[in-house]
Formats: C-alpha cells, sequence, structure tokens
C-alpha cells in the first residue's frame, strides 16, 4: 500500500513538473503521433509488397506495433527516466539523499523520475490495440484479454528487472549513460515478430534482452497463438527477473562509496 | 569571430584528435554498447525484408534477398560514417554555460565537434568495417559497383557527412531559443529513419514519400551514396544528386551563420 502511495506521489510530482513545460505536451503529441505515423507506414510499405510477413497478417502487425508503443511509452513514463537518474546519482553521488531516506530504496529509485508526457504513448499505443482487434473482427474472449493481461505484467516485470540490472551495473564502471542503449536497440528489433529472426537473435531477444516477453508474447495472448507453455514460461522469467535484479541491486549498493567517490 | 590561419587550425585538430583517442579508450565499455545498438539495426531490417522477398518468390521491387543485404549492410556504414551525436548534447551546454570557455578561444566551437566527430568516426571504423565485411559475407550480398561508382561514391559519402554534419549543428542552435529540445531532436531523428532510407529503400516508398526526401535534404545524408555504390543510379543520376548535395551544403552553411550568430546573441551562460 505504502509503495502505491509513493508511486501515486512521485507521478503527481512529476505531472506537477510537467505542466510547467505545457509546451512539451504538444511537442509529445507530435512526436508520438510521428512515431505512429512512422510505425504505420513501416508495416504499410511492407504489406504493400507483400500480404503476410512470417505468418502474421497486417492487422495483427498494427496490434504489435500498440503494444510496442504501450510497453515502450510505459518504459518511458517511469523506468527509464528513474534508472537514467539512479545512474546519475551514483555517478555524482546524490543518490545519498534517496538512500538516506526511510522506504525501500530499490522502490525508490525506480519511481524517482516521471515524464509523464510520454503517458500519450501509452494512450495511442493502447488506442491502436483496440482499433486492431476491431479491425480483425474477431471476438475477443475474456480469456485471451486475460491471457493478455497477465503476459504483458509479466513482460513490464521482466524490462524493468533487466533496465534496473542494467542500471546498477553503474556502482561498478563509470560513463555508463548509454548502457540503456543497449536495450533500447534491441527494443526497436521488437517492432517485428520475433518469429522472423534468424535463430541466434531470437534467443538474443527472448532470453538475452527480453524484449520478446514484453511485445510478443501479450500480442500472440491477445489474437490467440498463444501457446500454454509460453505463459507458464512467461510468468516463471519473470518472477526470476524480479528475484535476480533485486538481489544484483542489493550487490551493486554495496559497492557504493557515496558522494565523495 | 576571426578564423584561425590554416596551420594553426591543424594543430588544433591534432591535439584535440589525440586528447579524443584517449578519452574513447577510457571509455571503452560504452563504445562497446554502442557499436552493439548501431550493428543490429541493419540486420532488424535486413532480416524484414528478405523475409518478404522470399515470400514474394525471391525478389520485391526489383531488390532480391542478396540486394537487401549489400543495401542495409552499406547503408550502416554510411549512416555510421555520417551520423552526429551533437544536437543532444546542446541542451545540457547551453543549460551549463559549457560555450562560455570556447567562446573565449579564437576558433569556431564547430572545430570542436568537427574533430570530435571524426576521430570518433576513424576510431569505430576499425570495428565497423570489419563487422560490414562479415555481414556481406553471412548474408551473401551482392555487391560488385563498376569502378566509375566508386570513385563516384566517394565525393557522395564525403558530402553526405559534410551535409549531414551542418544541417544538424544548426538544427542543434535551437536548444539556444527552448529550454527543452529533446522532443525536436527525436522528430527530427525519426524523420531520418524514414527518409533517409534506413527502413526500406527509398525505391520502395511510395512516390510522394520519395519526392519528400528528394527535395527535403535527407536522401542525400544517407541514401545516395549508398544507392550510388550499388549501381543503381545512372551516371546522369549520380551527377544530379553530387550537384542536389552541394547545393544543400550550400543552403546549410549559410543557415549555421545565421543561426549561430543569432543564437550566441541569445546566449546567456546560464549557470556558468
Amino acid at each position: 500500500m505504502r509503495s502505491l502511495g509513493l508511486l501515486w506521489l512521485s507521478f503527481r510530482l512529476g505531472a506537477l513538473n510537467a505542466i510547467r513545460y505545457r509546451a512539451d505536451f504538444m511537442v509529445q503529441l507530435f512526436q508520438s503521433l510521428i512515431g505512429l505515423g512512422i510505425a504505420l507506414g513501416g508495416i504499410a510499405v511492407v504489406f504493400s509488397q507483400t500480404d503476410q510477413l512470417g505468418g502474421w497478417r497486417q492487422e495483427e502487425l498494427i496490434a504489435l506495433i500498440g503494444v510496442f508503443m504501450l510497453v515502450g511509452g510505459l518504459i518511458a513514463v517511469v523506468i527509464r527516466p528513474s534508472m537514467e537518474q539512479l545512474m546519475e546519482g551514483v555517478r555524482l553521488g546524490t543518490l545519498d539523499f534517496t538512500l538516506t531516506k526511510p522506504a525501500d530504496a530499490q522502490l525508490l529509485v525506480s519511481v524517482k523520475r516521471v515524464e509523464i508526457w510520454r503517458l500519450v504513448e501509452v494512450v495511442l499505443g493502447a488506442a491502436l490495440i483496440v482499433l486492431a482487434m476491431v479491425q480483425l473482427g474477431e471476438r475477443v474472449s475474456l480469456e485471451r484479454v486475460a491471457a493478455f493481461a497477465v503476459t504483458m505484467l509479466a513482460g513490464m516485470a521482466i524490462v524493468y528487472s533487466f533496465l534496473l540490472i542494467l542500471s546498477t551495473l553503474a556502482f561498478w564502471l563509470v560513463r555508463l549513460e548509454n548502457i540503456l542503449v543497449i536495450f533500447h536497440s534491441m527494443y526497436e528489433a521488437g517492432r517485428w515478430p520475433v518469429g522472423i529472426y534468424p535463430p541466434w537473435l531470437r534467443a538474443t531477444l527472448t532470453f538475452v534482452v527480453p524484449v520478446a516477453f514484453a511485445i510478443t508474447v501479450p500480442v500472440e495472448a491477445l489474437v490467440g497463438r498463444l501457446e500454454p507453455a509460453t505463459l507458464v514460461g512467461s510468468l516463471l522469467l519473470a518472477v526470476a527477473f524480479l528475484i535476480a535484479s533485486r538481489w544484483f541491486w542489493r550487490l551493486g549498493l554495496r559497492h557504493y562509496t557515496g558522494a565523495s567517490a | 569571430m576571426r578564423g584561425l590561419p590554416l596551420r594553426q587550425l591543424v594543430d588544433v585538430y591534432r591535439a584535440k584528435f589525440r586528447a579524443e583517442i584517449a578519452l574513447q579508450f577510457a571509455y571503452r565499455w560504452a563504445l562497446a554498447i554502442w557499436l552493439l545498438g548501431l550493428l543490429l539495426q541493419p540486420i532488424v531490417y535486413l532480416v524484414v525484408w528478405t523475409t518478404v522477398a522470399r515470400s514474394q518468390g525471391g525478389t520485391v521491387g526489383g531488390f532480391s534477398a542478396r540486394d537487401f543485404a549489400a543495401y542495409f549492410t552499406i547503408f550502416m556504414v554510411v549512416n555510421q560514417l555520417t551520423f552526429t551525436w551533437h544536437y543532444w548534447e546542446f541542451e545540457w551546454r547551453v543549460r551549463q554555460g559549457f560555450f562560455s570557455p570556447l567562446l573565449l578561444r579564437p576558433i569556431h566551437p564547430l572545430h570542436n565537434d568537427l574533430a570530435e566527430n571524426v576521430t570518433f568516426k576513424l576510431l569505430t571504423f576499425t570495428v565497423v568495417a570489419p563487422v560490414a565485411v562479415l555481414l556481406l559475407v553471412t548474408f551473401n550480398a551482392s555487391l560488385n559497383p563498376s569502378p566509375w561508382q566508386v570513385l563516384a561514391f566517394l565525393p557522395a559519402l564525403v558530402f553526405a557527412f559534410a551535409l549531414r554534419f551542418l544541417l544538424e549543428w544548426t538544427l542543434a542552435l535551437a536548444a539556444f531559443w527552448l529550454t527543452r529540445v529533446t522532443a525536436i531532436n527525436q522528430a527530427y531523428y525519426l524523420a531520418v529513419v524514414f527518409l533517409s532510407g534506413q527502413m526500406a529503400p527509398l525505391e520502395l516508398l511510395p512516390e510522394a514519400v520519395q519526392v519528400i526526401a528528394a527535395v527535403l535534404p535527407f536522401r542525400w545524408m544517407v541514401a545516395f551514396p549508398v544507392e550510388t555504390v550499388l549501381g543503381r543510379l545512372s551516371p546522369m543520376e549520380v551527377a544530379v544528386g553530387l550537384a542536389a548535395q552541394l547545393i544543400w551544403i550550400g543552403l546549410a552553411l549559410g543557415l549555421l551563420r545565421f543561426g549561430w550568430r543569432a543564437g550566441v546573441r541569445r546566449y546567456s551562460a546560464v549557470g556558468a
């Protein structure tokens, strides 16, 4: 409960902060629409030359872009800015202020900064998913929606843990601002179903940089081609990732030497 | 600000070159990470388009899987050699008063970035080049340019770099007027992805988009040298392209001079 309270507080602070730069909202909207246009344009270009890509229909790929934006937006709203802040905090020693607060430090650093305007992307992504489902004209059963929600949550947990692990590396290595680029560039590969990639890349996107679980798997759940084994695997991996990242964070924290470093 | 004599300018570059090499080696991890992302991108598009080509019985719009392999690999090399990152740093630079010491030096701050950029390219090219060869071989790319195409590729590449550097440095100047430019930068970056041929060869895009890419500088910043060396352009088209590059470089230089003068007047060295 208290964690939720903290999350809400940081959202409110983020919103207050963002309202000072209201023009940013328009720029963000503009930018998200450009991103959307380009993603849909990319699909349109591909499907002007073919009618299926590795067994995926156009509407299914549009739903995939929806999830891509939804998850990407959620990451951009709170996870990435907070992780960037964390790494800066380690470098400058300002993490001291966070550590002295009477709450779980991992939670605090994870919701430290909120970029509220990026919610635009979340909304657009959700709208796109609905639109694609309507276009597919399939009756989406409650079961599928539930599977979608579960795999989505698991995917978010995996991505969050992964980013936390990457950011925690900052305790050992200097000038790591661009380490999140690893994730960002791998995430771009998630615009397309991981099934089309050659085996080595598919394995990387599934197990090393687990983009597949955050994007492809939820979409599979939604369009009804999810294997029960994948669902279970996704949940197990999420739990494993959460535990591993927690452990790694604690290990990293022990290496933190404070403001004088 | 008056320019330095050329000899002194060369010395400045040499010093900057040494410092930058040392700096990059100190942060070799950051460099490795960055390279990884860079190399992944062409593979993604390569895979998507190869999949399409296969499902269409071998070719799409005159591109076979082997042509795509050549296109996206060469594109990666050209993109790597021409890209700049300075416009991502300007917001911070203006806020932190970075320009204050630079403005006191008798040399345009542009030279600082240009030297940094060229050094970084030379350093990373030692990795990018073998990886490009590896990709060409692995995906069995069809790349056999005639001598004149290779010859034309070189000036096209240099002009593309000059154009992109000047334009993106001009874009960066927006930071003098706006406190937050990240959104603008991202919008620009997305336009580059689409219009410079990164997502698909421009030939495969709708006619209207091709026209936009050619009227605006985007095609001339990356796609054009790639198309040249892939042998997809006639000698006449190459000549026209080189001319378009030169015209845009002239325009960009004018914009940059004007923007810089106006921008420096706005600059109040906040935080310095």
